[in-house]
């Protein structure tokens, strides 16, 4: 796969346990920051009614979004089931703590 | 290696602990299972929907086989163990299957006794325990007319009233003057007897069976007086007995059960028990209520996660016969120290007895009208006083004050398509569908899988009232303190306790010390913790932001389109020239699309977005406009009519009054929100009386009135007490919100806290004890110190910049989409 790496700012920009927008011509994506410092990126859409991930709470590693309380996994970008849906989920990877961000969801994830 | 766990019975105790387990630490244990019955685990207690033929076996199945291979569990069923050799550490079956543990389970449950009088062993003798005895019934109801069922409690009432809907003719035999006598008093006794005697069940009470009589099969019952009956099929339901055979004769101690301690241990640490063949603190139960709490404490220490003692559990009792209702708990009878409160109407067939000591009560009896049971059963077990609503106690809850939802537990006759939650729009028929399919048991289990009563909880109610209704028996775990969340084992009280006592200071310190079981707990527990800590440490307590909701992460808010909202203070509902041309300024220059008056006598922005947020506020405070809190778990707003300043009936100058009751109290987090108003006289117009805190303007002074509340349910006010000048008003304001601050459950308002501590304890705290109030007043007044910063002026200044811009802005094309 062609994998074109963007830097989109250092793991310390992004809050422990929050998130961090950043702004693409094809809409925001979301990047969380777990308790464990992993890192990951979801679009900022949730699969429920589009409320927007980056504001919701960051716990595990999970978001629940702010406007009716789903969870959705981090790594994975599913709903925590009962609830069903999936927000599409981008690669990251961090070098030198700086995050790069690829702009390709990943297989498999639906972008919606 | 993984650590062996054997689990001998594969009932509703020991299968839940598995489940329990599983949740908590899924890899610790290779399990396997013994069970005596030949299938996956069942829902014991709908075996009497299935006899009455409202249910099929299929329904009440909990765990298939194919759950036990989906999580790695090796089920040998139908195989009875008859040894365990606590030496080699290993239990042997009937047919030489062994299984070696380090850890062993024991729930074998009990069985059913067996009066032994002559005949007992005929053919058409079965008791009423599991799938093959209802099987039997069923199959005696196709082939025979006639049936006896010896003992009239509730087994055997269940156990008629199936024979009955299966077409047979039903006679009850009881010892006893009175039917069910263990759960019901005598009033209560003869109404269900005479409504069951409607549906053409007969009874003979009082009366000792001497023998059965038959060749083959039996053909008759003869009691001790010489009569006789004629009867093809006997049931006997007359009583369990705890089944510990097996562990006594391995050498474990046991009494009337096996005896285990608060960790769910037996005599020999490595084996534990749960379920209807223990005995704990002396008692022994036989409802799944108290079982599923052991279930929960043993997995606990199972899953080496070492906390969570069982202390016993308070069981209530209802009777699962379509079409009567039925409701016991605790000590109904009471003694020479009790009092009873009693309802009777006979024509209506509706019976409630209370029994009270101290203004607590001790014990419930309904008949014919149970909705207010699980409200009874509240009050028990939390040990409520009373004493403030006890004239109406007998009424229900329906009649405290809780209007528009007053009909809501006549849920049952509702059709399935009729709206249940209006938050989420979920129909009765989607609930009682998820109860059944799903096999829920918990109202938690409802709102995770449809839902409803997960938003405003409005509908709580009505929801307990379905699962009630739909999976009978006794329902709901009811652990003896409801958990913070499924984060902790731990309830609200118990935290904040050791947050003062342990003197813990930080989110992670207090899941640390008190073993949370999650890593970084859920959004619940940590915007709870998050407020203790500050309320308990002011000053000292680092807010943890990303410990808060969105609203009060950014201090505005957020809409359902992403936008936010901005409402500043406006002192006591006043305003000026100078602040409102500001905030048309400011309208203006942001392209505000909505400016609203509030409900809270203030103006409103909507429609801003996250990044412009600084800028508008900078540009507000110009004008000295701070944050209005709009959006916190904090003091809102302070309403107030103009007052004696210029209304003609004016008794005191309530604006002012209301101003400087918010001067004193904005800024201030408070465990839900909270509102003021003040009313120039009791005509009232700024309708003090529903809010958490109301002052009434009198001529001789001031009433305050506290507990309201719009919204979901509306609560007027309990009187609180009347005084006569400004700063008492003040003081009392703030020794109220500190108790308020300091005893409230995290998300509870000062309307549902009153109910549950009662008027009585806030008036003793803030009224009667001058001592106690100002010490309070002081505490709030301290804590205000730090609190009255205003967020929007730190955040126009630059803090918490990354809260407000995006991390980059990329101008790349989105590659697939
Ligand atoms: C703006 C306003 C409606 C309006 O246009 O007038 C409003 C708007 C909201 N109310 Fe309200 N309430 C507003 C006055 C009221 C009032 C009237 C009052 O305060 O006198 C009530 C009933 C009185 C009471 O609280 O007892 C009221 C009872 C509620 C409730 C139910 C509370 C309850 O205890 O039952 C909620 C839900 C909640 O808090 O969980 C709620 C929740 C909300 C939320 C926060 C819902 C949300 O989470 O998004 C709305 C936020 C809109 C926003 O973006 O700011 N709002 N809300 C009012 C703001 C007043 C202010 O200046 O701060
Ligand atoms: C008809 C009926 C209606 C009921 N209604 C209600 C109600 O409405 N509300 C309520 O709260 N409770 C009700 N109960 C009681 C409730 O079902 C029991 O409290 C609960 O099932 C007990 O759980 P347990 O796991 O301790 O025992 P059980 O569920 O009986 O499980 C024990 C299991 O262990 C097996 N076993 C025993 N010895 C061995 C051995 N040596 N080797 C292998 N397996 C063994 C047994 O075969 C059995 O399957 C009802 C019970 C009955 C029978
Ligand atoms: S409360 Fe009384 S004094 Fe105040 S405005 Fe209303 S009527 Fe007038
Ligand atoms: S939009 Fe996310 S939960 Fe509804």
């Amino acid at each position: 796969m062609n994998e074109n790496w963007i830097e989109v700012g250092s793991v310390d920009d992004v809050p422990v346990q929050g998130a961090r927008v950043v702004k693409t011509e094809g809409g925001d994506i979301a990047i969380f920051r777990t308790e464990k410092d992993e890192i990951f990126a979801l679009r900022d859409k949730c699969p429920h009614k589009g409320g927007p991930l980056s504001q919701g709470f960051v716990h595990g590693k999970k978001v629940a979004c702010p406007m009716h309380n789903w969870n959705i996994n981090l790594d994975s970008g599913i709903a925590v089931a009962p609830d069903e849906g999936c927000a599409a989920r981008y690669p990251i990877m961090i070098k030198d703590g700086n995050i790069l961000l690829s702009l390709t969801p990943d297989e498999g994830a639906s972008d919606n | 290696m993984k650590e062996k766990l054997v689990v001998i019975g594969n009932g509703m105790a020991g299968i839940r602990a598995v489940e329990e387990l599983l949740k908590i630490a899924p890899d610790t244990y290779e399990i396997s299972v013994f069970g005596a019955e030949p299938y996956g685990n069942y829902n014991r207690i709908m075996l009497s929907p299935v006899l009455a033929g409202e249910k099929t076996i299929d329904e009440i199945m909990l765990n298939d086989e194919q759950w036990y291979v989906d999580n790695g569990i090796t089920l040998h069923k139908g195989k009875e163990v008859t040894e365990i050799d606590r030496v080699n550490r290993k239990v042997i079956s009937a047919d030489g299957t062994t299984e070696e543990y380090d850890r062993l389970l024991i729930a074998t449950g009990s069985s059913p006794f067996i009066i032994s009088v002559p005949g007992h062993d005929l053919e058409g003798v079965v008791p009423f325990r599991d799938i093959q005895d209802v099987n039997q019934m069923l199959d005696a109801a196709s082939k025979h007319k006639h049936a006896v069922v010896i003992g009239g409690g509730l087994l055997g009432l269940e156990a008629a009233n199936g024979l009955k809907e299966q077409g047979m003719n039903v006679t009850v035999v009881h010892l006893m003057d009175s039917l069910m006598e263990r759960q019901l008093d005598q009033p209560a006794s003869a109404m269900l007897k005479s409504s069951l005697e409607e549906r053409g069940l007969q009874f003979i009470l009082e009366a000792q069976t001497e023998a059965i009589l038959g060749k083959d099969r039996v053909e008759k019952v003869r009691f001790k007086d010489g009569t006789e009956i004629y009867t093809d099929l006997v049931v006997m339901a007359v009583g369990i007995r705890p089944d510990f055979t097996l562990a006594e004769k391995a050498g474990i101690h046991c009494e009337r059960g096996i005896v285990v301690n608060d960790t769910m241990q037996t005599f020999d640490p490595r084996v534990y028990s749960v379920g209807e063949c223990v005995q704990h603190r002396g008692q022994t139960y036989g409802l799944v209520a108290p079982l599923f709490e052991m279930a929960r404490v043993c997995a606990n220490h199972l899953g080496q996660h070492g906390i969570g003692r069982y202390e016993g559990t308070v069981t209530s009792t209802k009777l699962k016969v379509t079409g009567i209702d039925l409701f016991s708990a605790g000590d109904f009878n009471g003694d020479e120290n009790t009092e009873s409160l009693v309802f009777q109407d006979a024509a209506r067939g509706v019976y409630r007895k209370l029994v009270v000591q101290d203004n607590r009560i001790k014990g419930a009896v309904m008949y014919g009208d149970t909705i207010d049971g699980a409200w009874y059963f509240d009050l028990m077990r939390d040990e409520t006083d009373i004493s403030d609503f006890r004239d109406k106690l007998l009424f229900g809850q329906a009649h405290l004050g809780d209007s528009g939802h007053g009909e809501e537990h006549r849920v049952i006759s509702l059709s399935d398509n009729a709206e249940v939650c209006g938050c989420n729009g979920v129909c009765k028929g989607d609930i009682v569908k998820a109860i059944t399919e799903k096999k829920l048991f918990t109202l938690e289990d409802v709102r995770a899988h449809t839902k409803a009563s997960s938003s405003c909880g409005s509908c709580t109610g009505m929801v307990e009232a379905l699962l009630a209704h739909t999976v009978g028996g006794d329902y709901s775990v009811a652990p003896h303190l409801k958990p913070m969340c499924g984060c902790t084992e731990h309830s609200h009280d118990v935290v904040r306790e050791s947050i003062g006592k342990i003197e813990l200071k930080s989110i992670p310190d207090v899941m640390s010390v008190l073993d949370w079981d999650t890593p970084d707990g859920c959004p619940k527990c940590r915007m709870a913790l998050n407020y203790y800590l500050l309320c308990a440490w002011p000053g000292e307590y680092q807010d943890a932001s990303q410990s808060r909701f969105i609203n009060e992460r950014a201090h505005a808010n957020i809409q359902k389109d992403g936008t936010y909202s901005v409402i500043p203070r406006m002192w006591g509902g006043d305003t000026t020239p100078k602040e409102l041309r500001a905030i048309a300024e400011v309208a203006e220059k942001y392209k505000v699309k909505t400016v609203h008056v509030t409900g809270g006598q203030r103006i409103a922005l909507f429609g801003l977005k996250k990044d412009e947020l600084p800028a508008v506020w900078n540009d507000l405070n110009k004008s000295g406009l701070v944050s209005g809190h709009a959006y916190g778990k904090a003091l809102r707003t302070v309403k107030t009519c103009v007052g004696k300043e210029w209304c003609r009936f004016g008794t005191q100058d309530s604006t002012q009054m209301g101003i400087e009751l918010e001067k004193m109290t904005w800024g201030c987090w408070t465990p839900h929100k909270f509102k003021l108003a003040v009313s120039g006289c009791p005509r009232n117009c700024a309708e003090a009386t529903i809010k958490d805190m109301g002052v009434v303007c009198v001529d001789s002074g001031y009433e305050l009135h506290v507990g309201g509340n719009g919204g979901i349910k509306v609560r007027v006010t309990d009187f609180l007490c009347a005084i006569k000048t400004e700063e008492e008003v003040k003081e009392y304001c703030a020794a109220f919100m500190q108790l308020y601050r300091e005893k409230a459950h995290y998300l509870e308002r000062t309307a549902p806290w009153i109910e549950r501590v009662g008027l009585t304890y806030v008036k003793e705290h803030i009224v009667e004890d001058e001592e106690s109030r100002k010490v309070l007043a002081e505490r709030f007044l301290y804590s205000q110190k730090f609190s009255q910063d205003d967020p929007w002026k730190e955040r126009a200044e630059g803090s918490d910049k990354h809260e407000f811009e995006p991390l980059k802005e990329l101008v790349a094309d989105l590659k697939a989409g």
